[in-house]
């Protein structure tokens, strides 16, 4: 089992009174899963992301990740956020470089990494450009790129796709496929396109609206080398999606009409 | 640019860009032409020489300075203050600065000595540091420190609270520790906060040693005003005023440079 989240939980105090953003919740996602978390905004499937990154403490519960209870900030996980969390300050070599840095990797296995990446993200010629002289999806190559040269053993995305349109959105999808069948990563993947979660997860998990639940959990029986561009067409693909659509649409509804 | 032809139409704005730099430039050489011709004039005909001497007259002072020393005599004294002044204010404001940013309970207890501290006018404290380093170059080292200080050390403390949250637990969860974050995020990124508070400054330095030297000293550029001042010698007093000028744009024209280099990054 690669995370395991045993009744986490987390609530806030402010103004005086407490409130819960995620109720407690049990979920086993084992490696080499893919698992997507779809739900309404401010289901808190962000704030457990955060907590099994060790980003926020749990205030009930715990997450034990490969074996060991996350009780500070979690470097066995890669994570890729929805802003930009490339530094603009480092070139695109730097900021793929910077997690083998950190890492003390050797300088001359670090230059080799780093090529490999650059190749394997499709930045070769724009190793020397800083991110302000990217496009969008140039960025997201660039943030997939360090998050995948270190080789952590889990991926956090939490919707790592969602301000590109929706040809680049597509095309990193298929990126980010490639690279899980090819290294069996685990990967949990917030987004709030449930044709996105279809599309690359093997489960897809519905949140409820504040206070966050798990409502459903969903397999989804597609092939794993599945071709992002027509998986859509598949009648399981349909089948889950409606499901899934049926499950989450009362909680948006009831997103709106609070 | 790579490739693009160059058509009659890119040619044309180009030349138009180019007569309009010389345009500008033409200009500017003759509005200063015309000011010292105008000041030449007005001297001692229209206004006395005693309040305005004239360019001629300053102009030879600043030659007869170069010629026999006193020039550079001086002059390397107030720089030698004012740069001294400017890297102990500049490396103290910066630590302090880091360092309040990164404890909140730090910057919490001191905030309002610190802003009793700055809300005094720093030249204030000039007579005192006479007082404490004597009338020689430390106490001039001392008054622009003061000033440099807390520009330095207001802007490091500010860019450091400005550094995204996002930037720091990234780093964390790639591997980095507290020294890591430090290096590759926020000393970076309150650069830009901080070049700002070293451009501000520099003016602040020379204010710092020239007033200084004012006060009480033997030598400097400020102690050749003070004196000139004194003999109602107005040539030399404008002569002082320009060497001044002049000193300052060139620190101005360093740390531009300085700055194109360390903020690449951000130009697009």
């Amino acid at each position: 089992m690669s995370i395991s989240i045993q009744g986490a939980g987390k609530s806030y105090v402010g103004r005086g009174r407490e409130v819960v953003a995620l109720s407690p919740i049990d979920l086993e996602i084992a490696t080499g899963d893919f698992v997507a978390f779809v739900g309404p905004s401010g289901c808190g499937k962000s704030t457990l992301m955060n907590m099994i990154a060790g980003i926020l403490p749990a205030t009930a519960g715990r997450i034990v990740h490969n074996g060991r209870s996350v009780t500070g900030i979690n470097r066995d996980v890669g994570y890729m956020t929805q802003r930009d969390s490339v530094l603009p300050w480092r070139t695109v070599e730097q900021n793929i470089a910077l997690p083998l840095l950190l890492r003390n990797v050797p300088a001359a296995e670090r230059r080799a990494r780093v090529a490999a990446m650059l190749e394997a993200v499709g930045l070769t010629g724009f190793a020397q450009s800083y991110p302000n002289e990217l496009s969008g999806g140039m960025r997201k190559r660039v943030a997939l790129g360090q998050l995948l040269a270190y080789e952590p053993d889990t991926l956090l995305m939490d919707e790592p796709f969602g301000a590109l349109d929706a040809q680049l959105k597509l095309l990193m999808q298929e990126r980010l496929l490639r690279i899980w069948q090819e290294r069996c990563q685990t990967v949990v993947f917030v987004t709030h396109d449930l044709a996105e979660a279809v599309t690359l997860a093997t489960r897809v998990v519905v949140f409820s609206g504040r206070p966050g639940r798990i409502k459903t959990v969903e397999a989804i029986n597609l092939p794993p080398d599945r071709d992002v561009f027509r998986v859509r067409f598949l009648p399981a693909f349909e089948a889950a999606y409606a499901r899934l659509w049926d499950a989450l649409a009362p909680e948006i509804r009831a997103g709106e009409a609070a | 640019m790579n490739g693009a032809e160059r058509t009659a139409a890119v040619v044309a704005l180009e030349a138009a860009a180019t007569r309009r730099r010389w345009t500008v430039l033409f200009l500017r050489v003759l509005v200063g032409v015309a000011f010292l011709g105008l000041w030449q004039h007005a001297s001692g005909r229209w206004i006395d020489k005693l309040l305005i001497s004239s360019p001629q007259a300053v102009g030879m002072r600043l030659w007869q300075w170069t010629v026999d020393g006193t020039l550079w005599a001086n002059l390397s004294v107030t720089m030698e203050a004012t740069v001294l002044g400017f890297l102990i204010g500049c490396a103290a404001g910066f630590v302090l600065g880091l360092a309040f940013g990164r404890y909140r309970m730090l910057a919490e207890v001191f905030d309002p000595y610190i802003t009793a501290i700055y809300s005094i006018p720093k030249i204030a404290l000039a007579p005192l540091f006479i007082i404490w380093f004597g009338i020689g170059i430390e106490s001039k080292v001392a008054v622009s420190a003061a000033i440099v200080f807390f520009v330095i050390f207001l802007n490091t403390y500010s860019g450091v609270r400005e550094v995204d949250p996002l930037f720091v637990h990234a780093t964390r969860i790639m591997g980095g520790g507290e020294l890591s974050v430090l290096r590759h995020v926020i000393i970076p990124s309150a650069t830009s906060w901080v070049i700002t508070g070293l451009k501000v400054s520099v003016p602040y330095a020379l204010v710092g040693t020239v007033v200084g030297e004012f006060m009480s000293s033997n030598l400097g550029i400020g102690y050749l005003i003070a004196t000139a001042t004194g003999l109602f010698n107005t040539a030399s007093v404008y002569a002082g005023i320009v060497v001044l000028a002049l000193v300052g744009a060139a620190i101005n024209a360093v740390l531009n440079v300085v700055e194109r280099r360390a903020l690449r990054w951000r130009g697009g």
